[in-house]
């Protein structure tokens, strides 16, 4: 059970802590530099919690684990992330 | 508060007295993975030793499978609640391999082929509380489940019996390992349900 | 009708089966009314989570077979052998149950109506499920892009959505894996160039989506590019091993 899925499968998860969509959110890989949106991470699902992966490189990108009440999200192999905020119509 | 589904039992399971708080046994054997699976052969395998005072010794495969190995029937307890009671595997007691190294260091950093790491007091990897395993269930360890060899410290929640081992690092500095810098509990004791920062 | 990308976070919403519909022996479709149901965007999915009376959870995604209207939303659901949460959907949910959804999920695999753009979709087993959804939401809205679906499944018994499709007015290519009906010109065997439809060709710079197995959407991803497809104008959506977690 270790055949990734992609970053769509964060979506959820991520979308209950912040209020926009992140998985059209860009992000730049700390690592390699590898720029793209988090839809395209190779995410592994199946551990304790989350793992995203850049696609160029393997190198862990977030990490995100869920208790009951509580979400620690690890965000340190990403140096940058670029959100759309929309706007009120 | 989530609602019943009506008719869902999911994956066969029961809780027994004999478990953790909180888990559910489970008769499979699940694989639970942050990557990609390392695929190493045993030609190339090693596990480097590393002391507080920057000594460092290396075992090959050869030199691990002909230290005195044991047969060890260990619980497993998941801290994603499944258990899986009786398991069957052999490998060297850490109170071997750590019998011939000159240290006081309190703390372990296990490190793995892949990246994986988490770390645990010295004093739970003696004592016969802790193995490096080399076969399941009389057969070489599968890849997924962490083979050529791994970890295994039955006494914790299995996140500390790292799999793909390659390095143990002794120190006198408690560096939080992989799970346990986001959430996962420093000490991670499944009977007093240690799941958790916090807890 | 509101626009899903709006402000707030995702919550768990709880749906009640309306109806539930064979598509093949091996995949239904469930029809839940789901009050405050903020509406979605074809391509979306939601998080479908099961409780057991003991506490034990459950927890899949599931891309949203339908085009929005209003507080409906339907899934279709394919058996995943040795599955844990497919077979509750599947066998045992019936009409009047609840079940949890928290959604809808996404937004960089979605199409909206407006993009005049010609759109390749590509699928792979139950990838076609969230393409289902762009496809009826291009019919909903009178849409004029061309469409070409070329669709990859084993064999006509497990063909999804086999009465509708020649009903939307799009180009649908079967690409049959192990069984194919009698007098069919392609043989049997996966995605290959030679799919590819004419008419969507990198030079009319089409979207192209393609989701279903890991594996399949990345060979149809390195397919599509080797074709010239620039691929920044393909989104995937990977469902895993089987096409869907189990």
């Amino acid at each position: 059970m270790t055949t990734p899925l992609d970053g769509n499968a964060l979506g959820g998860a991520l979308g209950e802590l912040f209020t926009v969509d992140i998985t059209a959110a860009i992000a730049r890989c700390a690592g390699c530099q590898h720029t793209g949106p988090v839809a395209e991470l190779v995410v592994y699902a199946s551990a304790p919690g989350t793992i995203a992966r850049c696609p160029s490189c393997d190198q862990v990108l977030v990490r995100l684990v869920r208790s009951p009440d509580r979400a620690w999200l690890d965000l340190r192999g990403v140096s940058v992330i670029e959100l759309a905020v929309p706007s009120p119509a | 508060m989530a609602i019943v589904s009506r008719g869902f039992t999911g994956r066969g399971r029961s809780i027994g007295p004999e478990l953790p708080p909180g888990q559910y046994l489970t008769t499979d054997f699940p694989v639970l993975s942050a990557g990609p699976t390392p695929r190493v052969r045993t030609e190339s395998w090693q596990l480097t030793i590393r002391t507080e005072t920057g000594q460092s010794s290396t075992l090959d495969w050869a030199a691990l499978t002909a230290l005195p190995g044991e047969d060890i029937t260990a619980d497993l307890h998941c801290v994603t609640k499944w258990s899986k009671l009786g398991t069957a595997w052999r490998g060297v007691s850490l109170d071997t391999l750590l019998g011939e190294v000159d240290t006081a260091a309190d703390y372990a950093l296990i490190g793995c082929y892949g990246g994986y790491t988490t770390n645990l007091p010295t004093q739970d990897l003696l004592d016969g509380q802790a193995w490096v395993a080399y076969r399941y269930d009389g057969e070489d360890i599968p890849p997924e489940h962490g083979g050529p060899a791994r970890l295994l410290v039955p006494h914790l929640y299995l996140w500390k019996s790292a799999k793909w081992l390659r390095s143990i690092e002794l120190s006198d500095e408690d560096t939080p390992g992989f799970w346990e810098s986001v959430g996962y509990h420093t000490y991670g004791d499944p009977w007093r349900e240690q799941r958790y920062w916090g807890d | 009708m509101a626009r899903a990308a709006v402000l707030g976070r995702l919550t768990w919403h709880v749906g009640t089966v309306r109806a539930v519909r064979a598509e093949t022996p091996w995949a239904r479709t469930i029809v839940l009314d789901v009050p405050g149901w903020p509406g979605h965007l074809a391509g979306q999915h939601v998080d479908v989570r099961l409780t057991a009376p003991d506490g034990y959870q459950a927890q899949r995604s599931y891309s949203i077979a339908s085009a929005a209207d209003g507080e409906r939303v339907e899934l279709t659901v394919e058996l995943v052998p040795d599955g844990e949460v497919s077979p509750y959907l599947v066998s045992v949910l019936e009409v009047g149950d609840l079940l949890e959804l928290r959604g809808p999920v996404g937004g960089w695999f979605v199409w909206r109506p407006g993009t005049p753009d010609p759109v390749l979709l590509v699928a792979g087993g139950s990838g076609l499920v969230p393409l289902m959804a762009m496809l009826r939401t291009r019919a909903a809205s009178g849409s004029a892009a061309p469409f070409h679906l070329l669709y990859s499944v084993r064999e006509p018994a497990a063909a999804l959505y086999a009465d509708e499709l020649p009903t939307l007015g799009v180009p649908v290519s079967y690409l049959f894996t192990r069984r194919t009906p009698p007098g069919t010109r392609r043989p049997i065997g996966r995605i290959s160039l030679l799919d590819l439809p004419a008419g969507f060709t990198p030079d009319r710079h089409p979207s192209v989506y393609a989701c279903g197995p890991t594996g399949f959407v990345e060979a149809a991803a390195d397919l599509l590019t080797t074709a010239g497809h620039d691929a920044q104008r393909i989104r995937t959506e990977r469902f895993g091993p089987t096409g869907g977690n189990p």
